[in-house]
């Protein structure tokens, strides 16, 4: 095999080219940087690249460890020690990591190499990757159309063969939906699974750290790593991990996956729809029965996610005060022109519209009108989540309405943006895992005439399955969007870059 | 429930230590005035029986031993402060 053809690799057969000393892991990380220099000019996934400081950790890498020499991208906003941590935020932008994050350690312990930062959405917020402060981030099917978002730097990256796998974050649909929108797999784990410290916190009560990869079983693998309990995490669950890997290629015969017809909702696009519906099809087909299942409360969740997140961002952000760390204004002529000009000058536009809905709701005269409302439906949209899989083993979904949106389309209506996580976010508020699966194509007209005659490209937008479990249920979702997965040949589909 | 008309920009920017331009607050006032609005629909659900929840799974107290342990370096601490002298972080005068 040409060097040149080590990044298109999944995890699990470069660790075997990797076992059979056929390739060194110096060799895996020089042929990913010599990709990455080709590729980001046009999709700009990277905020930060250090392949000194990983060339060192990989030439005394222990292949035989379970991610022995394999190198993996990490959205910015998880701390690396020595790197930039800038969470795509000005207010951040000289900011070195001072410590590993937990998952970082278990990456590093595991024998991954991190290597880079990717880009994000501001502290996570957005779903686009465009309200990052640095620099847009392109959709490698489509350069005039978004990753998705908030981690739809390391989704690019992964889907342009531009990385083997990455980290995100999801606390309303950050991993599955640029997951979906990029046409790679992404993992929302349980709440708790995995620990969130060292990762710069948006929303406490829903973020989670999970992997973007090219394949499910990759992600197994990343979370096989990833996973327990960590004394330096309270929120996170002392329970037992399994082997992810250990239900991969197990049929579905008898599972029971449950469609919510509150799902079908209008401004579906109709390529998504059918794509579903055949994904649907192709699992009935593989042993799984269809069965209807209803989440009653699922239109109130965008509502309820917007003031529990915001809520939990104002109180979380700040901690960005311009005092420990961070940009801090010049010339600060008292104290609260001190924190006033820090932060006006510090944070971006939708990170202010978050900071202000937070405050405002926990407001005196409007926390129980607004806050503690939300957290009882908040309660509402659990329960329908237990009571439905008391029929079901798992709910399937689209992950996102539509496909991959242009550039700039959604950037001044911020309520249309929040509404590109409507299948994503009561995961999160519930508090169970989900997976995004590539499950198809949509055509779209392409943004470059294709000949002199005018007419134009179509360009293959990929459609996501989603497929939820329940809390720490995370080797039966792996097992389903494993066996549609194998039967289809969607995940070897890769854009022309 | 409130009323979506009742959200002040300008008063909640300074509860929020973040201060805003004009024409930002106009802005956010209008956009957070829709969402507020699509939001109304929470008014419709009947919360009377239901716990408010804080987590989507239940957490209590967690407790660890108080043992000593290594960890950052004054050094490593202020590394990136914006304003150090003398090992200490410099704030912006508090008192006159």
């Amino acid at each position: 095999m040409s060097r040149s053809d080590l990044p298109a690799l999944t995890i699990a057969d470069l660790q075997s080219l990797l076992r059979r000393k056929e390739v060194s892991p110096r060799e895996v990380l020089d042929a990913l940087c010599a990709r990455i220099e080709t590729l980001e000019p046009k999709i700009d996934a990277y905020l930060s690249i250090d392949f000194q400081a990983a060339a060192k950790e990989a030439d005394k890498v222990d292949v035989d460890l379970p991610l022995g020499g394999v190198p993996i991208a990490i959205k910015d906003i998880i701390n690396v020690k020595g790197q930039p941590c800038t969470c795509g935020s000005k207010i951040l932008a000289n900011y070195r990591s001072p410590y590993d994050a937990t998952v970082i350690q278990k990456l590093r312990a595991a024998g991954a190499v991190p290597f880079g930062k990717t880009n994000m959405d501001e502290f996570a917020m957005g779903s686009s990757t465009e309200n990052s402060s640095v620099k847009v981030t392109r959709n490698p099917w489509d350069m005039s159309r978004v990753p998705g978002g908030s981690s739809g730097g390391s989704a690019a990256a992964v889907a342009a063969d531009a990385a083997f796998g990455g980290l995100g974050t999801d606390t309303g649909g950050s991993i599955r939906q640029p997951a979906s929108l990029c046409g790679v797999v992404g993992v929302k784990p349980s709440y708790g699974r995995v620990s969130r410290f060292g990762l710069v916190a948006f929303a406490s009560s829903l973020d989670q750290v999970g992997p973007l990869t090219k394949t499910v079983r990759d992600s197994a693998l990343i979370m096989n790593a990833m996973a327990g309990h960590d004394p330096q995490d309270s929120t996170s669950l002392n329970e037992p991990v399994p082997d992810y890997t250990k239900n991969l290629g197990r049929d579905l015969k008898g599972m029971r996956l449950g469609l919510p017809k509150e799902y079908m909702i209008e401004g579906i696009d109709p390529e998504v729809k059918s794509a579903v519906d055949v994904a649907l099809k192709q699992l009935q087909s593989l042993g799984a029965e269809i069965v209807d299942v209803s989440l009653p409360h699922t239109d109130y969740g965008i509502a309820v996610y917007y003031f529990l997140a915001t809520a939990e961002a104002s109180a979380n952000l700040a901690r960005f005060d311009g005092v420990r760390y961070g940009y801090r204004a010049k010339d600060p002529k008292d104290l609260l022109d001190h924190y006033g000009r820090t932060r006006e000058e510090g944070f971006g536009a939708e990170v202010k519209r978050r900071i202000i809905l937070g405050t405002y709701v926990l407001s005196s005269g409007y926390y129980d009108a607004y806050y503690v409302r939300a957290q009882k439906v908040r309660e509402l949209i659990r329960q329908d989540f237990v009571k439905a899989f008391e029929k079901v083993d798992a709910i399937v979904s689209p992950t996102s309405p539509v496909p991959a949106f242009k550039l700039g389309e959604r950037t001044a209506d911020p309520l249309a943006m929040y509404l590109a996580d409507i299948f994503t976010n009561t995961g999160n508020l519930a508090g169970i895992c989900g997976i995004s699966v590539p499950c198809g194509f949509a055509k779209v007209n392409g943004n470059q005439p294709r000949n002199d005659r005018g007419s134009r490209s179509l360009s293959e937008l990929p459609i996501g399955l989603q497929v939820l479990g329940k809390a720490l249920d995370e080797a039966r979702i792996f097992q389903i969007a494993h066996a549609y997965e194998q039967s289809t040949d969607w995940h070897k589909q890769r854009p022309k870059v | 429930m409130a009323k979506a008309s009742d959200l002040d920009v300008a008063y909640v920017s300074k509860l929020a230590r973040l201060n805003l331009t004009d024409e930002e607050t106009q802005l956010f006032q209008k956009q957070l005035a829709d969402v507020l609005k699509y939001a109304e629909k929470l008014r419709e659900v009947d919360v009377s029986h239901v716990e408010a929840t804080a987590h989507a799974i239940p957490i209590f107290n967690v407790f660890r031993e108080d043992e000593p342990r290594d960890w950052f370096t004054a050094q490593e601490a202020l590394s990136n402060a914006p304003h150090i002298a003398n090992q200490l972080f410099i704030v912006t005068k508090v008192v006159e």
